[in-house]
């Protein structure tokens, strides 16, 4: 779907789902029946949820793709908008414009193994490309999820990685820099995990997802066990206020964040993350 | 050599008579504040007769000259851009009804035909650059339909600035393709080249005489001179990957040191196209506008991601700047962003000399005099 210029478009929630004391997932439906059945997007890819009075903010699109009966954005309030948006219940509207930019290379990457490294707090971009896969399981090789968090307590969605740990050829690795006294999986950086999953690097699909520290540090590894620049991809975050490369925030170097990615193959943008002012 | 057609002088006022029998709005450029802007011309005596604008690193002042030329100053501060890409514009406006549903209105105006008489090749060709950032595959509606609207009349620069280099640039001193009527600016008249359907048009309508084979050849020499005289230089068309090799380079500093982050340069820049959204809400929050200003990779917000800023400092700015205007352009958009039009390097309030910058960085010494009005050194 053609990303557009211009107005939003009433979105109303339908329902939300309160996934922590500052994390909650609000299900979109656009009103206008016509823009619901032309909406099209792929995992990766953000809508702007705009408030009349408030502003925007650029959320990744949390649903499945084939699902269309909701587009889902799961938020945390730590903003000036996601704090007012927290405060959205069923009934209410949103302005909504997307879906923009470029999402995960999930056609691409059938038939082939995956490894999805993820950092943080439920790094919704990823999350959605998870989802997709898991919902097409046998369309794909090997999957390997690997998530780290600072303090074991962060963890959220813990029925969900013991629900994907027990589908066929997928594990699940769990990683805690401060694990308290129950944790039972990895101690450490989430990159560690790498070297025990076993990857075999020309036909793994690298998906990676978090602070640009951590990616820089999952690209190396990566890069390390021999799988290709090209096969490893990022999902980055930049200022996007317009979402189609108009208003220059977005600017990473030669790209417009917004419209060029978010996603994007290390090998285009691996040169210029870690370099302060970019 | 084309062929073309004279306008004598004291014909001139036909040209602004038959745009606005044509419907166009039609603008010029004026004196305003000792500067050349361009502003609403109906009237061909308010042309600048005989003004003439001396500029250096940081510095414009009008002269005047006493001849009755009326395009003999090189650009003023001003170029195509704030015609068409608004410092202000209204994106929508957003009605909330009191059940709670939202309405959103697209606020973008049918704008009447626009002629802008006096264009200069360095605007010319940002011009070409703005179009393909905002009227490209995904069009910004306000630019479109201005642009749309729009007939240029544009002007060989006879005489250059002491800041302009768009001979290095490829980008003048002489109108090009872009414009819809070319004009040569002699003594007695103006030589006239219509390049267009419309431009072909509104000559079709003027008192027009063959051109002498002596204009030709005046015209030409004028020319050829204007670009002789142009002594500021980039050091390459394509400098993407020495600026992207040198992002360490001291030069930042350097510069850095020097730059007061004011964000004039990019204010003045044809091509600079950074914006930034606000919201207007009405006081009983029953409606708002977005609304789109200018924006400056200068400015601390612009590069503000989660609470905090990845451009902390002016070595950082200055280089964002930079890198994108003669580096990331060339991805952008297949080439530099930088048009030699000077503006940049005569309104620095500290005379920062972009080319000189760029020399400096790129790995290419300055000539002595090169430089000049910028702070020797690298
Ligand atoms: S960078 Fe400076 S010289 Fe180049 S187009 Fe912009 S204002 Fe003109
Ligand atoms: S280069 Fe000059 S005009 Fe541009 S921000 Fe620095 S001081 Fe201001």
């Amino acid at each position: 779907m053609k990303a557009a210029a211009g107005a939003p478009r009433e979105a109303q929630v339908l329902s939300r789902t309160d996934e922590t004391a500052d994390m909650f997932t609000l299900h979109l439906r656009l009103t206008d029946a016509r823009a619901r059945a032309a909406y099209r997007f792929t995992p990766g890819q953000f809508n702007m949820l705009y408030l009349p009075g408030i502003g925007g903010v650029p959320i990744s699109i949390a649903s499945d793709p084939d699902r269309r009966e909701t587009l889902d954005h799961t938020i945390r309030a730590v903003g000036r908008v996601t704090r007012v948006l927290a405060q959205l219940r069923a009934g209410d509207s949103v302005g909504l414009r997307g879906p923009y930019g470029r999402g995960w290379p999930m056609h691409d990457a059938e038939g082939q193994d995956l490894v999805v490294v993820t950092g943080g707090l439920g790094c919704a971009p990823v999350v959605a490309a998870i989802g997709y896969v898991v919902a097409r399981r046998e369309r794909f090789g090997r999957l390997a999820i690997l998530q780290g968090v600072k303090h074991s307590a962060d963890l959220i969605w813990r029925e969900r990685y013991d629900a994907w740990a027990r589908l066929p050829d997928t594990r699940v690795r769990l990683a805690a820099d401060k694990p308290d006294h129950h944790w039972g999986d990895h101690i450490g950086l989430v990159t560690d995990l790498l070297d025990e999953v076993q990857l075999r690097p020309d036909r793994t699909v690298a998906l990676v997802c978090g602070p640009e520290p951590m990616m820089l540090a999952a690209a190396g590894r990566l890069a390390r066990l021999n799988v290709p620049e090209t096969r490893i991809w990022v999902s980055l975050e930049r200022g996007f206020q317009c979402g189609v490369g108009h208003c220059g925030h977005c600017q990473l170097g030669p790209y417009f964040v917004c419209r060029d990615g978010p996603v994007f193959r290390w090998a285009d943008v691996g040169w210029l993350l870690g370099t302060r002012g970019f | 050599m084309t062929s073309a057609s004279f306008l004598p002088r004291d014909r001139l006022q036909a040209l602004f008579d038959r745009l606005r029998e044509q419907g166009y709005r039609c603008v010029g450029p004026r004196v305003r504040d000792g500067t050349v802007i361009y502003d609403d011309l109906t009237d061909a005596a308010n042309l600048p007769v005989g003004i003439g604008a001396r500029q250096a690193p940081g510095s414009y002042r009008l002269t005047h000259e006493g001849h009755s030329r009326c395009f003999a100053w090189a650009n003023g501060p001003q170029a195509l851009k704030p015609l068409l890409f608004a410092p202000r514009e209204s994106l929508w406006r957003a009605v909330r009804h009191d059940d709670g549903r939202m309405r959103f209105e697209p606020t973008a105006q049918q704008s009447r035909q626009l002629a802008v008489v006096g264009v200069r090749a360095c605007d010319l060709a940002a011009l070409t650059l703005q179009d393909a950032h905002f009227a490209a595959d995904i069009a910004d509606a306000g630019y479109a339909s201005r642009r749309g609207g729009l007939l240029l009349i544009g002007v060989d620069c006879t005489h250059p600035a002491d800041t302009c280099f768009c001979a290095s640039t490829g980008d003048g001193p002489g109108i090009g393709s872009g414009a819809d009527i070319a004009l040569s600016e002699l003594e007695s008249g103006f030589l006239v080249r219509p390049n267009s359907a419309a431009g072909a048009l509104l000559c079709d309508a003027l008192p027009l005489r063959d051109a002498s084979d002596d204009e030709l050849y005046t015209a030409a020499a004028e020319l050829e001179s204007a670009r002789s005289k142009q002594h500021r230089r980039l050091p390459g068309r394509n400098l993407r990957d020495a600026l992207f090799a040198n992002l360490d380079h001291p030069r930042w500093n350097d510069v850095a040191g020097r730059c007061l982050s004011c964000g004039n340069c990019v204010a003045v820049c044809p091509t600079c196209f950074c914006s930034t959204e606000r919201e207007e809400a009405a006081f009983d929050g029953s409606e708002s506008t977005r609304v789109r200003l200018w924006d400056s990779c200068f400015s601390a917000e612009h590069s503000y991601l989660h609470g905090r800023l990845l451009r902390p400092d002016t070595r950082t700015r200055y280089r964002q700047w930079l890198t994108h205007k003669l580096g990331g352009w060339h991805d952008q958009y297949g080439r530099s962003g930088c048009v030699g039009c000077g503006r940049c390097i005569t309104w620095c309030p500290v005379g920062i000399d972009i080319s000189a910058e760029a020399a400096a960085i790129c790995g290419e010494t300055v000539e002595p005099g090169e430089a000049r009005g910028t702070r020797e050194g690298s």
